[in-house]
């Protein structure tokens, strides 16, 4: 086993068809122990079979899979013993009550009845289900509905959660309830793999982005490293002497300036190298700049640049 | 624990889960053993006098006359069987009901006894079946019946019935799990319900045509009712039908087995 200790979950190459649909074309994700990272990508794009992939329920075509240092085909008990799976539909019972639910879980996973029962009064609690935990799913909103199945997939304390789209057809409210949820599950060392449409939450919660589209990782990085990727952003100058516009314009290939409001715009990628060599050509000319301010592109811009989709922002 | 602890521990979980489920939705338990008590009572209320009349002095040993008393008798045994078959027309439904709902892949998402989630619903469905039996049987003493058999009997005819029920409900956990919907799971079952009215459930094959008894006397039912009729008459149960009800019940029980196990891991 020569996976590096410290990677909570590892794909080599991963391929998966269906039938002549090549839905993964070999992709490589390294997720870090305690980490979040976030799979995005448009509808269609192989993220659901990625997580299945990943958690055991469907095998690969090709590649190897290791989850906490066991391959998901030859150690695949090993593997589930260790993850927490919250699929993209609710995978609740829905004739158990809430509470019900919960003790399944904790039925099977051998915890003792009464180690059952107090983590299942916790998780309602700290859930906010106490009060639904009588009552069937059926009954539920999809917020609570989606509380509870996360629930359920933390009864076995997980070391690795995977989230397929948590908050798809949540409200911002509920939305931000899961989003605190998954940062709590970080701080307490719990390696979380997420998918989801909206980039928002990328930025939010993920130390890692990878963008898959067209059964490729067409990008990788952090949050920030993602946003330089793309075209659209700039650097923006105020300047202190209207004289030195068009000076400045010229030494540093400006894309746009105005005498008037001695502003100057330079198209850039936001880099530390691309702001020391602007630094140096303001210096070399000696301009005197009172203001300077950095745009990195936002996720969308890099999303739809990257996927050339637009619905799939929606 | 070791695996076969753990094997048992997630099997009874699961019975549980299905136990809960047939009280929360108890319509299909009843419409299960509604069905066959109304068989009962069409057989032995509307047919019975005629048919009884028709069975000749040896269908039923001990009765001299014909009429509805030799027919309760005859047809309390075919009315049983027929109970089990549709015990598990619930079953095939209910298997097929779980594979869509998203709890299962959640199962096989965790490091449980897989085969646990389906002899979660074969247990379940037994004891629907035992308990159908059961109804039914006291509504055939209630309108007549008089069983004779001895204390050994009863419990080679619960032994009977379960293996029956055995066979039958992993046939048809198997036919849920090859299902494609819900729907189809609710039709595939369904010639089981046929089989008893086929063979020597309701009239003995004596008195069919050559071709039809010729299934008739082969098919599995027919040994099912036999030994059923027997034990529950007090008489000696005939060795061959013994033999064929193991065989069958066993051989339905193992395709039903492969079959789903099959579709389990494939899916
Ligand atoms: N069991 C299957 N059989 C056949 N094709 C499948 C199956 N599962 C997924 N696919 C196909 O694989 C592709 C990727 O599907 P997948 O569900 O992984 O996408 P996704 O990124 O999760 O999409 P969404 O955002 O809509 O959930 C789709 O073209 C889909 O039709
Ligand atoms: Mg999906």
């Amino acid at each position: 086993m020569n996976t590096a200790k410290s990677l909570a979950i590892e794909a080599r190459s991963l391929t998966k068809s269906y039938g002549d649909n090549d839905v993964l074309g070999g992709i490589d994700i390294a997720v870090p122990e305690g980490s979040v990272f976030s799979l995005l990508g448009p509808n269609g794009a192989g993220k659901t079979t990625t997580v299945n992939i990943l958690t055991t329920l469907v095998p690969a075509d090709g590649g190897e899979v290791f989850v906490k240092g066991r391959s998901v085909t030859r150690d695949a008990d090993e593997v589930r013993k260790r993850i927490g799976v919250t699929g993209q539909f609710a995978a609740v019972d829905g004739l158990l009550t809430g509470r019900e639910n919960l003790h399944l879980m904790g039925s099977l996973h051998h915890l003792g009845k009464a180690e059952t029962r107090r983590r299942t009064e916790e998780l309602l609690e700290r859930f906010d289900l106490g009060e639904a935990a009588r009552r069937p799913p059926a009954t539920y909103s999809g917020g609570m509905k989606r509380r509870l199945d996360i629930a359920m997939c933390l009864m076995g304390d997980p070391q690795v959660i995977f989230l397929d789209e948590p908050t798809t057809g949540l409200d911002p409210s509920g939305r931000r309830t899961v989003w605190s949820i998954i940062r709590e599950l970080v701080r307490g060392g719990t390696t979380v793999f997420l998918t989801t449409q909206y980039l928002e939450e990328a930025d939010e919660l993920a130390d890692r982005i990878a963008v898959l589209d067209g059964g490729k990782i067409v990008a990788e990085g952090t949050p920030e490293q993602l946003k330089r990727l793309v075209p659209g952003g700039h650097i923006s100058l105020r300047l202190h002497r209207a004289d030195q516009v068009a000076l400045a314009a010229q030494a540093l290939s400006a894309s746009a300036f105005d005498a008037d409001q001695l502003t100057v715009q330079v198209a850039s990628d936001g880099s530390v190298r691309a702001l020391r060599a602007l630094l140096d050509a303001l210096d070399r000319e000696q301009i005197e700049v009172d203001e300077l301010t950095v745009h990195t592109p936002d996720l969308d811009d890099v999303f739809l640049s990257l996927t050339g989709r637009v619905e799939s922002a929606a | 624990m070791s695996t076969l602890a753990y094997t048992l521990s997630d099997t009874s979980t699961m019975l549980r889960r299905q136990l809960k489920h047939m009280i929360r939705y108890p319509s299909l338990t009843a419409i299960i053993i509604g069905m066959p008590v109304v068989f009962l009572l069409l057989f032995v209320y509307v047919f019975g006098g005629t048919l009884g009349n028709g069975l000749g002095g040896d269908a039923v040993a001990g009765t001299a006359a014909g009429g509805r008393e030799a027919y309760i008798a005859y047809v309390t045994p075919g009315i049983l069987v027929t109970t089990i078959a549709a015990a598990v027309q619930g079953t095939a439904i209910g298997v097929a009901m779980d594979m869509t709902e998203g709890i299962v892949d959640r199962f096989r998402t965790m490091s449980i006894a897989r085969v646990s989630v389906l002899t979660g619903h074969v247990l379940g469905s037994l004891i629907q079946a035992l308990l159908g039996v059961t109804v039914v049987l006291a509504v055939a003493v209630l309108v007549g019946f008089r069983p004779e058999a001895s204390a050994l009997g009863w419990l080679g005819l619960f032994g009977t019935i379960a293996l029956i029920a055995f066979g039958l409900i992993w046939l048809t956990v198997g036919m849920g799990m090859a299902a494609k919907s819900v729907e189809t799971a609710s039709n595939t079952p369904m010639p089981l319900l046929l089989l008893p009215f086929l063979g020597s459930g309701f009239v003995p094959t004596e008195s069919m045509p050559t071709w039809l008894r010729y299934f008739a006397d082969y098919q599995p039912f027919t040994p099912f009712i036999e030994v059923t009729r027997s034990l529950l008459a007090g008489e000696a149960v005939g060795g061959e039908d013994l033999a064929l009800t193991v065989g069958w019940s066993l051989a339905l029980a193992l395709i039903g087995y492969a079959v789903a196990k099959r579709k389990f891991n494939k899916r």
